[in-house]
């Protein structure tokens, strides 16, 4: 076979001006701005397979940032946010991380989404002696006095998940969760407060992330025959579970308690008839109907459309987070890591559109409201709130007041 | 007794969701040594053609069935012209432009419909097996992929275009001196191989998490299960699903999700050491089994 | 050119590279280069094999990753660093052997070597990646499945725990590692062994009825490749201080593959090009907020393989020789005294 050979040199030079044209335009934007404006980093996938959780986070830093500089910046100065896109490649989370520190020297990074994406960046950013917040709930533990983790740990939302499984539906609970620290980690969690509650676990079941049929443990859930199932699945390929449990008719046979369900957008992309009735626990939801809380979510659907992914606690967060930071940085008058740091230290609170948000001092962890919910029609319908939740698994083996040196992750050692 | 049903059901069931994974990617490769790495991102076109046009008000019958393997096909014979057919015979070169293919299509869904897009639900329920509760999907899942396999097998052995094609494959340039265009044979082949993955990925909308990304969790079994099976494009994708399917079913019902992973891996490396042809290229089973398709 | 000038031209250029970077690049860009050319070593083990050994392996991810690993529970467990780095070189090599053993006497073919290969970096992955909690640690070094193994340490002055790398001198190990890697595979490829090497890859059944036994020197060439990717491994936990499961990854596994095509296989130089070039148009793809990273990337792969199918650098080649661009199927053929860069 002769292939057709076409005109190489014409192609590549349009390919070539294209390319160049799209590259140019973001660094003549960047350019234009005030030379003296206090630059802020983000860190998120925006691509690849966590872009969907990266996309609502990215949305909700810009709209703060957008707020702070229509109501006159700070400290006198416009606000910019210097964005990379990571493309859910931890090797670029590195390389940005020391771009982020080294070359365009933000004031503080906001950013990392999977708990490896942030043991990645943390270390890089205690090296290069920059301010850093992780917005995103996890497993809890980490314990740097140089980070601030916003988000809720397993103490604020487990905590209420369970007891509430256990009290409405019974005491038997099987486990279902992600083959990785979350998953794992949340799941010796569950265990705790499923005996704490009185309750037993039938099993613990592990799913690598790519794993996309359930079948057979949909048969091994139905011989156990639990009163509850609590799960810790992550991600697109897991959604699958909740459509072949359906479509296996026990939906309405076994009620199902989860961790992550609804973080990515799930309640608006399978059908009620797989969603309904669930229950979360989570720091936020977009159905709050606070006025803080609806002010928030008009001006995100103003400023990004009804496009944009569900409005979650990583959103909100994310959101949150970065108040905080603006806070400190009023508070200390200055951008200085360690006066920021001293100030957030104080008990800097916001009240955001979860509520209030407080910086406890002994784990760099927020003090903050947590809610229970349940699926219904493609909705949440939060239907118990509980307020000023603090860290307390954190707590339990970190304390930056009398160990300010420490920057490490713990992995808690969760006793029964 | 139930128990053993279910079990038995399941992984028929699972034997079945790997025929549609890989046949189509078995198609291409068996008939044009192209090996397809975009096959993943076709079955999520498959997907999204079906699970979009369903949500625009189309039937959800005619989203599987017409419009997610006729959509996907024709995007295949736009690829072949486009890309494919400039470089068939140089195996590495299509596997580099199928990857960068792959990666484009996932941005441009991302591009047109975001992240994440509302699915649609399985139809039928449940129903029991004994005491246990399992999906009535699942029977036409299985229906669905012994339909195309003994569609392609059919196709193949008894139709004129079958014939042609197996000779084409054999010796295109003594085709060619027949009378027949290999490039038209290729593209045609390539449509259909395509349009099955088109199938498949509408198929399995229903019990699938859709997104851009889905593609990524379906490739290495797909491209296990298809050089496990070796040359005959049917027998091989059958009997290679059969295995892998057991296994990887009977470890995780037994043992763990991670485990059950880890067996389907595990089973392919020990196959392909006694069996460095495939199933149906070497050893007795390739004796057997050598003038199937 | 002869081989021996353009021999010493290439070494005398990455003396010029590994010497004058630090005096034009800021720290950042230092930074930058130095993970660039981590995966550079990376890339060239992959073209070792592939272009000149003829054997398609689509895991060399697994010995990249081994050697990482290798080198942070080593270095976490003794402080010195030295050792640490020759375990990461040593057990990717024997781990290579015993693999090639596995397929070569076993007579695989070809695909199926790419198939077991791949295989292979899949198991890696899922088993690190379900080595969560306190139970999988290795001495002092927790294993940390999906999240990783944070602050692993430098590398420091040989012998000497106190005084670790500064970016500079790691820079200096990164590229001087990278130099040596090529003079070394030079070195292989001009050598007797190298010539039935490649001779094997031409024709694997006449170089067997001149009494070669291809196994072993298949076995011994993907040795050295898993030892050279091992090399890359350990230098790139160095250089972010994190290691993670990811380095298994079939993302990771298919960008090395990219970097080999891209460049030119059959070449070294190639491989080295294709990670830099590669790597630095994904980290510009990054900072831009028009167009979706996947698509950029994807639609540049695409363009490349039906515009400069056989690589950069025997395009470049070819253009100084005046001679027309081989397709990349007939650089496979041709002598490779030709194609020596």
């Amino acid at each position: 076979m002769r292939p057709f050979r076409p005109s190489r040199r014409g192609l590549l030079q349009s390919a070539a001006t294209l390319a160049g044209g799209a590259l140019a335009a973001p660094l003549v934007a960047r350019h234009a701005l005030a030379a003296d404006a206090i630059k802020v980093g983000s860190l998120l996938d925006l691509s690849g397979p966590i872009g969907s959780s990266g996309q609502a986070m990215h949305a909700t830093i810009r709209l703060a940032v957008d707020e702070l500089n229509a109501g006159g910046g700070l400290l006198g100065r416009q606000v910019e946010l210097v964005n990379y896109d990571t493309q859910s490649t931890i090797q670029l989370y590195s390389q940005y991380a020391q771009q982020l520190a080294l070359k365009d020297k933000v004031a503080v990074v906001h950013g990392g989404i999977t708990s490896a994406s942030r043991e990645a960046i943390r270390p890089v950013f205690d090296r290069y002696a920059t301010l850093y917040f992780y917005n995103v709930l996890y497993e809890g533990g980490v314990c740097d006095r140089d980070c601030f983790c916003t988000g809720t740990t397993p103490a604020q939302t487990v905590n209420k998940l369970v007891p509430y499984a256990l009290e409405t539906w019974g005491k038997k609970a099987y486990i279902i969760a992600a083959d990785y620290n979350y998953g794992q980690i949340t799941a010796k969690w569950m265990g705790k407060y499923v005996r704490d509650g009185g309750g037993t676990v039938q099993a613990t079941e592990f799913f690598p992330l790519d794993v996309t049929e359930f079948a057979a443990t949909i048969s091994k859930i139905q011989q156990a025959g639990p009163s509850v199932v609590l799960s810790a699945l992550v991600g697109s390929n897991h959604t699958a579970f909740y459509r072949q449990w359906a479509a296996a008719g026990m939906k309405d046979k076994i009620p199902i308690a989860s961790t992550t369900f609804g973080l990515v957008n799930e309640i608006a992309t399978i059908a009620p008839s797989e969603s309904n009735g669930v229950v979360t626990s989570y720091g936020y939801y977009e159905e709050l109907s606070t006025p803080a809380s609806t002010a928030f979510t008009k001006a995100v659907r103003a400023k990004f459309g009804d496009g944009l992914p569900y409005i979650s606690e990583l959103a909100c967060a994310t959101y949150e987070g970065f108040k905080l930071w603006a806070e400190g940085v009023k508070k200390a008058g200055s951008l200085d890591r360690m006066k920021v740091t001293e100030a957030l230290e104080t008990g800097i609170a916001v009240d955001g559109p979860s509520g209030k948000v407080t910086i406890d001092h002994a784990t760099h962890h927020v003090v903050r409201n947590a809610y229970l919910a349940r699926a219904a029609e493609r909705k949440w319908d939060v239907f118990q709130s509980y307020p000023d939740q603090a860290p307390a698994d954190t707590a339990a083996v970190c304390d930056l007041i009398k160990e300010p040196k420490l920057s490490k992750q713990f992995v808690i050692d969760v006793k029964t | 007794m139930a128990l053993t049903g279910l079990i038995l059901f399941n992984i028929a069931n699972s034997i079945a969701v790997l025929v549609l994974l890989s046949l189509g990617l078995g198609v291409i490769y068996g008939m044009m040594r192209v090996i397809n790495l975009a096959h993943g991102e076709f079955l999520m076109l498959g997907a999204y053609t079906t699970v979009v046009s369903a949500n625009a008000g189309l039937n959800l019958w005619v989203a599987m069935l017409v419009a997610a393997p006729l959509a996907v096909g024709l995007f295949g014979l736009a690829v072949e012209r486009l890309f494919i057919r400039f470089l068939y015979g140089r195996i590495i070169d299509t596997m580099l432009a199928t990857w960068g293919l792959s990666l484009a299509v996932v941005g441009l869904i991302t591009t047109i419909f975001g992240t994440t897009v509302r699915g649609v639900s399985a139809p039928f329920g449940g129903f029991a097996i004994g005491g246990y509760q399992t999906s009535v999907y699942s029977w036409f899942v299985i229906a669905v992929a012994a339909a195309m396999a003994a569609g392609v097998w059919l196709v193949l052995r008894f139709t004129k275009f079958g014939l042609i094609v197996r000779a084409t494959m054999q010796n295109p340039d003594m085709a060619a001196a027949l009378g027949v265009s290999p490039q038209w044979i290729y593209m045609m082949t390539f449509a259909l191989g395509s349009a099955l993955a088109g199938l498949a990925g509408g198929v399995l909308a229903p019990v699938s998490g859709v997104s851009p990304v889905m593609g990524g969790a379906f490739i290495a079994r797909a491209f296990i299960t298809v050089l496990g099976g070796g040359p005959a494009i049917v027998t091989g994708t059958g009997l290679a699903s059969g295995l892998f399917g057991s296994i990887s079913e009977v470890a995780t019902f037994f043992t763990t999700p991670v485990f059950g992973q880890v067996a389907l891996l595990l089973a392919a490396l020990v196959m392909i050491r006694i069996l460095p042809q495939g199933i149906t290229g070497s050893g007795l089973t390739g004796r057997l089994l050598r003038r199937s398709l | 050119m002869t081989g021996w000038a353009s021999f010493a031209a290439m070494v005398a250029a990455g003396l010029v590279v590994l010497l004058g970077l630090p005096l034009v690049f800021d720290l950042f860009g230092l930074l930058q280069m130095t993970v660039f050319a981590a995966m550079a070593v990376l890339a060239l083990s992959q073209g070792f094999i592939w272009g000149y050994g003829g054997i398609m392996s689509f895991g060399q991810t697994a010995f990249f990753g081994l050697g990482g690993y290798t080198y942070a529970v080593a270095v976490m467990n003794m402080g010195d660093s030295t050792v640490p780095v020759l375990l990461s070189v040593l057990l990717p090599t024997l781990f290579a052997a015993l693999l090639g053993y596995f397929m070569f006497y076993g007579r695989i073919s070809d695909a199926y070597i790419g198939v077991i290969t791949l295989t292979v970096t899949v198991i890696l992955f899922n088993v690190v990646n379900s080595t969560a909690g306190d139970f999988y640690t290795i001495g002092n070094a927790p294993l940390g499945g999906f999240n990783g193994m944070p602050s692993v340490p430098p590398l420091n002055v040989p012998g000497d725990p106190s005084s670790p790398l500064d970016p500079q001198q790691t820079w200096y190990a990164a590229m001087g590692a990278l130099l040596l890697v090529y003079i070394l595979l030079r070195a292989v490829l001009a050598s007797r062994f190298g010539r039935v090497v490649v001779a094997i890859r031409e024709n694997e059944t006449r170089a067997q009825l001149l009494g070669y036994d291809t196994r072993l020197y298949k076995l011994i060439v993907f040795a050295i490749g898993g030892g050279i990717a091992g090399l890359a491994g350990c230098l790139y936990a160095n250089w972010g201080s994190f290691i993670s499961p990811t380095v298994f990854g079939l993302a990771t596994s298919a960008q090395v593959l990219i970097y080999v095509l891209v460049g030119g296989l059959g070449t070294l130089l190639g491989p080295i090009l294709g990670a830099v070039g590669i790597q630095y148009l994904i980290s510009v793809i990054g900072a831009q907020e028009m167009v979706n990273a996947n698509l950029v990337l994807g639609a540049v792969l695409v363009v490349f393989v039906l515009l400069v199918p056989q690589g950069l650098v025997p395009v470049v080649q070819g253009l100084f020789r005046r001679v027309p661009g081989v397709r990349r199927g007939q650089v496979a053929e041709a002598a490779p005294v030709e194609v020596e860069l």
